[in-house]
């Protein structure tokens, strides 16, 4: 009995084996990787992948399905808006508006962040006391309001977005950082580098930093998930980048007026933002795994 | 004989509740000597290392005492001159030799940037010291060990690794805090080699702070036995084995495993001799309170 269980799993290992980089990084960061680079490589070669302009009205052809419904036009492939405008276009040209931000704004917040966290959890007393009174007060705030506020009172454009996301968000990279800072600054390997000598900035750069790069790093990834949240929820409410550049946060709110006699301005804006959101998540979770001690 | 290279006189250690851990303690090692400090758990033998290191746990702290290194009092010393000499001049070998390396560097650069920052070496040159080190130390094939993570190496490999990270800048103290604890049987015999190797060749003081007899007796010139934080006997270890005069010194021996006695022939400690060793500490400590 245990012999043939036996021989029948060994059977079955060679069709199990994969490559050694995916098994090795797995499925989710495989998976959301490639729809990350999909997502970001559409959005820089958008010229080349559409014929039409974003901007460009059409009233004639207004309100066009996508080309597989009756009436639909395979040079739309994906249907015009109220104004005649191609929904292909406008997504793959929203697209870079969204990883733009998404990639500025998460990079500042971490930047930050991790610099404010580091430094408090490593040195604790006075400096963790400022520093921890900061972010309660901050996360006491609803994080997409104090968002909305601080891009109203900015005013429109890409700059004052990437502000508003980080001014909200650095606050969650110097949370997650200072506990883990805290926590690696009690280890004995840092007690062994400081009675070898090593100063305390020093320390803190070549010992705790990299023991806290992974979790950066995750962090970094989902946080670029939530910027592009937030750019959408920006530009539903009206307060993003300026005229009548398309992003998909605008697109969604165009949509939501006309989804009863053109369903398609509303889905596919909304699609894409799920499968840009839900890629950053797991390619942020997978790399939690990967970076994870317990299965390296 | 020449001058110490450390002079502990009279070190007393004192809890933030005013228990004490250290009850006036008197050690003196010359260059080059291995001192044993020997006790069982609670003895205060890591305290005297960590006093000396400037890393008493938290609450701690001394109440009484000098340490000379060299001719200066240690305990005077600021922040700044106390640690232009740590890794320097004064280096320690860990208990613990997985916590003590950071898991997630390769030991080229824990080692280089140790070089580099404290002891003023250029990078390639601390990149060919480096590998002379863990030769020095025996370690097989020091150019591919070199660029391993801390992981991938045996408790024994990772101690030795640690020993030539503390002969780095050539230190006339080392503080070696039960450096074999931590290690399997038929390893902690190699560990030890190496570390006695590189002591005389670099001619370093050791303090050696452990709770085997039978070690102490193989490395050591000079012992001091500790209970409840106060010397108890101390002199050189041939005397100190051959012919105890405290009570727990002969009470410790008859607790060392021998090869040439039998196993059973092991007693453990006596409980009344430690209840009425911990009872005299006390009646002393009442008095020291009474002054003060």
């Amino acid at each position: 009995m245990a012999n043939i269980t036996h021989s029948s799993y060994l059977a079955r290992l060679p069709r199990l084996r994969r490559p050694a980089w995916r098994v090795k990084l797995g499925n989710r960061v495989v998976m959301g990787g490639a729809i990350v680079l999909a997502v970001c490589g559409s959005a820089i070669l958008a010229p080349l992948l559409t014929g039409h302009s974003p901007i460009e009205q059409d009233l004639m052809n207004a309100l066009m399905p996508p080309f597989w419904l009756s009436g639909g036009d395979i040079s739309y492939p994906l249907g015009t808006d109220d104004l005649g405008r191609d929904i292909l276009s406008r997504l793959l040209y929203g697209a870079r508006i969204t990883m733009t931000i998404a990639l500025l704004s998460a990079t500042f917040s971490c930047l930050i962040g991790s610099a404010v966290g580091l430094t408090a959890g490593f040195y604790g007393g006075v400096v963790d006391q400022i520093v921890s009174r900061m972010i309660d007060t901050w996360v006491a705030f609803p994080p997409v309001l104090l968002a909305i506020v601080l891009s109203a009172m900015l005013g429109a454009g890409m700059t004052s977005i990437v502000i508003a996301i980080v001014v909200v968000d650095w606050t969650r990279f110097a949370r997650i950082v200072r506990s883990e800072a805290q926590v690696q600054a009690q280890m004995d390997y840092v007690a062994a580098s400081r009675i070898l000598g090593l100063g305390r900035g020093a320390i803190m750069i070549l010992e705790v930093l990299p023991n806290v790069l992974p979790l950066i790093i995750t962090l970094f990834t989902v946080e670029m998930g939530i910027a592009a949240v937030v750019e959408s929820v920006l530009s539903f409410a009206g307060e993003s980048v300026a005229g009548d550049y398309p992003t998909w946060g605008s697109m969604i709110a165009a949509g939501r007026g006309n989804i009863h006699h053109g369903w398609w301005m509303l889905v596919f804006p909304s699609a894409c933002l799920i499968l840009t959101v839900l890629s950053f998540n797991l390619l942020g979770d997978g790399l939690r795994r990967v970076f994870d001690p317990v299965h390296r | 004989m020449s001058d110490p290279v450390i002079q502990i006189d009279n070190l007393q250690i004192r809890l933030a509740d005013g228990r004490m851990l250290l009850r006036g303690v008197s050690v003196s090692v010359s260059p080059g000597e291995v001192h044993g400090l020997v006790g069982e758990s609670g003895a205060g033998k890591s305290m005297i290392g960590r006093a000396i290191l400037g890393s008493l746990p938290e609450g701690a702290s001394i109440y009484n005492g000098r340490i000379t290194f060299d001719g200066q009092n240690l305990l005077e010393m600021n922040r700044a001159q106390h640690r232009a000499l740590m890794g320097r001049d004064i280096a320690l070998i860990p208990q613990d030799p997985l916590m003590s390396l950071n898991p997630v560097r390769r030991i080229r650069h824990q080692m280089v940037d140790l070089m580099r920052l404290r002891l003023g070496m250029e990078r390639r040159e601390a990149q060919r010291r480096a590998i002379e080190l863990l030769d020095q130390v025996s370690i097989h094939d020091p150019e591919s060990v070199i660029d391993l993570f801390p992981h991938e190496l045996s408790g024994g490999m990772r101690q030795r690794i640690l020993i030539a990270m503390a002969f780095a800048g050539k230190p006339r103290l080392i503080i070696a805090d039960e450096p074999t604890t931590a290690l399997d049987v038929t390893v902690q015999r190699t560990v030890l080699q190496v570390l006695i190797t590189m002591q005389r060749q670099n001619g370093s003081a050791v303090l050696f702070i452990t709770h085997d007899l039978g070690v102490v007796a193989k490395l050591c010139r000079c012992v001091t036995v500790l209970h409840a934080g106060r010397v108890l006997e101390q002199g050189p270890t041939s005397e100190v084995i051959s012919s105890p005069v405290h009570p727990y010194t002969r009470a410790l021996l008859a607790a060392t495993p021998r090869f040439d006695r039998p196993l059973a022939s092991l007693k453990p400690i006596p409980r009344s001799l430690t209840e009425s060793l911990w009872a005299e500490a006390r009646t002393l400590d009442h008095f020291v309170g009474a002054q003060s």
